[in-house]
């Protein structure tokens, strides 16, 4: 199949960018769409154009670094896919696919289609752990957790972290992945030792790192590729208003 | 905990509730909540319209014989919708910051437009309970308005609501007014639920027709008013307007 591609490019963090057209001539529907990407940048690469940038890694849906804005959808119109599993059979002959980068204040872009999403890492650092000393390790039975926790804290922890719920909500608000990552904690025992401490931690560094405010929208769920529900969103609120009505 | 993080966080309640984004998205969900009470109170009230003139102006009566009580009262609600607008036009400004470089081709997934356009509808809202206040409470458009008295020499409400909205154009600003302030409350009676935690997947779509339900219930009890006046079902006394 034969695409048409407007492909955004930005030389670097200082570069006003543009959107650029390129060709995409016999491309396999099997393909993945970074696959794809790798035989236009093969085609650059040949015409000596520097290559379009874009993240990727694993290529398994797992690792949560490939990212695009494609046709106005973080990781494109597929349901519950990463813009890595997304396959070209999906789109029509001929079709032009518009590729832009996830856009955020906290997400600047770094080159091309790549931003800097460490700002996700250093709210993890914030609270995004269970904090251990070291010992003996328990057993495992030795703290019974219902069944219906460890699903919920499963279901949280499924986020691999990829940004697509800043990127499709429309106030570039983190709130999803923050909720994801307070809730899976909160919901288990090892988890509720720190809550409060959490819920401020995070909430506050995901403040002050930029990101926009949930009006609701619930476009975040619509685009997550782990399908997170924002019911996470509302247990960091109850999460919050407990840190914030409990003396730590 | 040890964490890296090194930000001061807020110290006291209301500084969680007014400085932080969740604290903010709560406060909003309070105060609209409040907001929400009187918008059902009021529709009740002006309802009595449609009963009779004896049963209006007793009413009005009633709230006023309140004395200090109802300035308390509009104190605390001047107070709930003033943190609630000013909390609505900073996330605003906030939320447009965030992204300063928008899409060259946006889509929406599932955000209905009554979601995406709450400033302006509130906004909107707000420019006509100043209008609606200057009409009917303070009566600096129509002083006149002040010397209406029913035979018991009561302060005539009731004329005055049938006089006032014997204009076409008053009506139909009253009814558009009504119809977003019913949009707005489309999607704020169910994002009120979820900003307060009281949400699930089991809950988001009955949530959702319960606000669509309150906006239906209160659009139709807002206009029966107006829409009475102008199909004569509700006159003045003497029967001539």
């Amino acid at each position: 199949m034969n695409l048409i591609l407007k492909v955004w490019r930005q030389k670097d963090a200082r570069d006003k960018g543009r959107l650029e057209t390129y060709e995409a001539r016999n491309i396999s529907e099997h393909m993945s769409f970074l696959e794809m990407l790798d035989v236009v940048n093969e085609q650059l690469v040949g015409e000596g154009v520097d290559p379009i940038h874009f993240d990727h890694d694993c290529r398994e849906g797992i690792c949560g670094t490939c990212s695009l804005v494609i046709n106005g959808s973080p990781h494109g119109h597929q349901k519950a896919t990463t813009t890595c599993q997304l396959h070209m059979r999906h789109f029509k002959d001929g079709e032009t696919i518009y590729i832009e980068p996830f856009r955020a204040k906290a997400f600047p872009v770094i080159k091309d289609l790549v931003v800097d999403r460490s700002a996700f890492d250093r709210i993890m650092q914030a609270g995004g752990f269970v904090s251990v000393n070291t010992g003996g390790v328990p057993d495992a039975n030795a703290i019974p957790i219902p069944k219906e926790d460890a699903d919920k804290a499963m279901d949280a922890a499924a986020c691999i972290g990829c940004g697509a719920c800043v990127a499709a909500c429309k106030n570039a608000s983190a709130m999803l992945f923050v909720g994801a990552k307070v809730s899976q904690f909160a919901h288990l025992p090892q988890g509720k030792v720190e809550r409060e401490k959490r819920a401020r931690a995070m909430v506050s560094q995901m403040d002050s790192e930029g990101f926009g405010n949930c009006t609701n929208y619930y476009e975040c769920e619509a685009v997550c590729p782990k399908e997170i529900k924002v019911e996470v969103i509302a247990k960091m609120n109850r999460e919050y208003f407990r840190a914030a009505t409990t003396k730590i | 905990m040890s964490t890296l993080s090194t930000l001061k966080q807020p110290a006291s309640l209301p500084a969680h509730l007014t400085q932080t984004s969740v604290g903010k998205k709560i406060l909003t969900a309070v105060t609209g909540f409040i907001a929400f009470g009187f918008v059902f109170g009021h529709m009740v009230g002006n309802l009595q319209v449609l009963i009779g003139q004896d049963q209006y102006n007793t009413y009005a009566e009633t709230l006023q014989g309140l004395g200090a009580l109802l300035w308390v009262i509009r104190g605390f609600l001047l107070l709930a919708f003033g943190i609630h607008i000013w909390l609505g036009i900073q996330l605003k400004l906030e939320n447009w910051a965030a992204r300063p470089v928008a899409y060259k081709n946006e889509t929406t997934q599932q955000a209905s437009l009554a979601s995406r356009t709450m400033i302006w509808t509130g906004l909107i809202v707000v420019s006509f309970v100043i209008y609606h206040l200057l009409h009917f409470t303070v009566r600096t458009t129509n002083p006149e308005y002040a010397d209406l008295t029913d035979s018991l020499g009561r302060v005539d409400v009731h004329s005055m609501v049938v006089l006032g909205f014997s204009s076409y154009l008053i009506s139909a600003f009253y009814l558009l007014s009504v119809g977003l302030l019913c949009y707005h409350l489309s999607h704020g009676v169910a994002s009120m639920f979820q900003s307060l935690g009281l949400n699930s997947p089991k809950w988001q779509k009955r949530l959702d027709v319960l606000a669509w339900l309150a906006a239906i219930v209160l659009f139709a009890g807002y206009a029966a008013v107006p829409v009475a006046v102008m199909l004569k079902l509700v006159s003045l006394p003497g029967g001539g307007i």
